[in-house]
């Protein structure tokens, strides 16, 4: 998996280079936030700009994110949804446990 | 029927071909020459349906097993359509997987069947030759 790893203040940005976040390739996703968040990284925003598909094992490593960031009391946000995997937040009702911006610029005035 | 669309492939039980099946539904969509809905939205739904109806047949049901196989067919016909996804390893029970909704958004799995049933009208899994099969309709109006 093609990932970006970049670093605005206190957020590490997260930049998914693929078309599809699948059973395929989510998992090099889930192994690197768990390096971030184990190495004391709290903020950590995943920028799905470039992802025109995702399915239920990309949307588990998300939630995967959102509960090891949780435990350590930092945060997983996101930006940047294209329609189709906007609806597949709403249609599994994740849209309501993250906090989704519609830009990287508007997630991190957010922190 | 003139109009009636048959296709068969079957591929390796390995995930880097989710793309190529889901990419199959995707183009299905565009081509269905009576449908008259949102064919973007169809095109999508199909290609999530079949990438985790895949998924099932890979993990779960062929049990990651690199020596099977996945068979898959789609057949539309009289404006509906028929995608039967076949596995030939010891299968999992459709019917433990509760159909309760939507599953607790907190759950890292569990998702797979809640999307196959959200965006199809019917879905079934039974024994089949060597195997079984989840049988899954839409029609397409």
């Amino acid at each position: 998996m093609n990932i970006k790893t970049e670093t605005q203040g206190k957020v590490r940005i997260l930049t998914v280079h693929e078309e599809r976040l699948d059973a395929h390739n989510s998992e090099a996703l889930k192994t690197e936030m768990l390096r971030l968040f184990e190495g004391g990284v709290l903020n950590v925003l995943v920028d799905l700009k470039e992802v025109r598909f995702i399915d239920s094992s990309g949307l588990g490593v998300l939630v995967s994110g959102f509960k090891n960031a949780s435990t350590r009391q930092g945060t997983l946000k996101l930006c940047s949804l294209q329609s189709q995997v906007k609806s597949m937040f709403e249609l599994t009702r994740l849209h309501r446990v993250f906090d989704i911006f519609l830009t990287v610029d508007e997630a991190l005035d957010s922190y | 029927m003139k109009n009636d669309i048959d296709i068969e492939i079957t591929v390796p039980n390995h995930t880097r071909y989710l793309s190529l099946i889901g990419r199959i539904g995707e183009n299905m969509a565009q081509e269905l020459s009576s449908f008259t809905g949102d064919r973007d939205a169809l095109g999508h739904h199909l290609n999530a349906v079949l990438t985790e109806a895949l998924v099932n047949a890979i993990k779960h049901a062929n049990g990651t097993d690199s020596d099977k196989k996945v068979r898959i067919q789609i057949h539309v016909s009289n404006g509906e359509m028929m995608i039967r996804v076949f596995d030939s390893g010891k299968g999992f029970d459709l019917g433990s997987i509760a159909d309760s909704g939507c599953p607790d958004p907190l759950n890292e799995q569990g998702r797979g069947i809640y999307i196959i049933r959200s965006l199809m009208d019917s879905v079934e899994y039974r024994r089949a030759k060597g195997g079984n099969v989840l049988e899954m309709k839409k029609a397409l109006g």
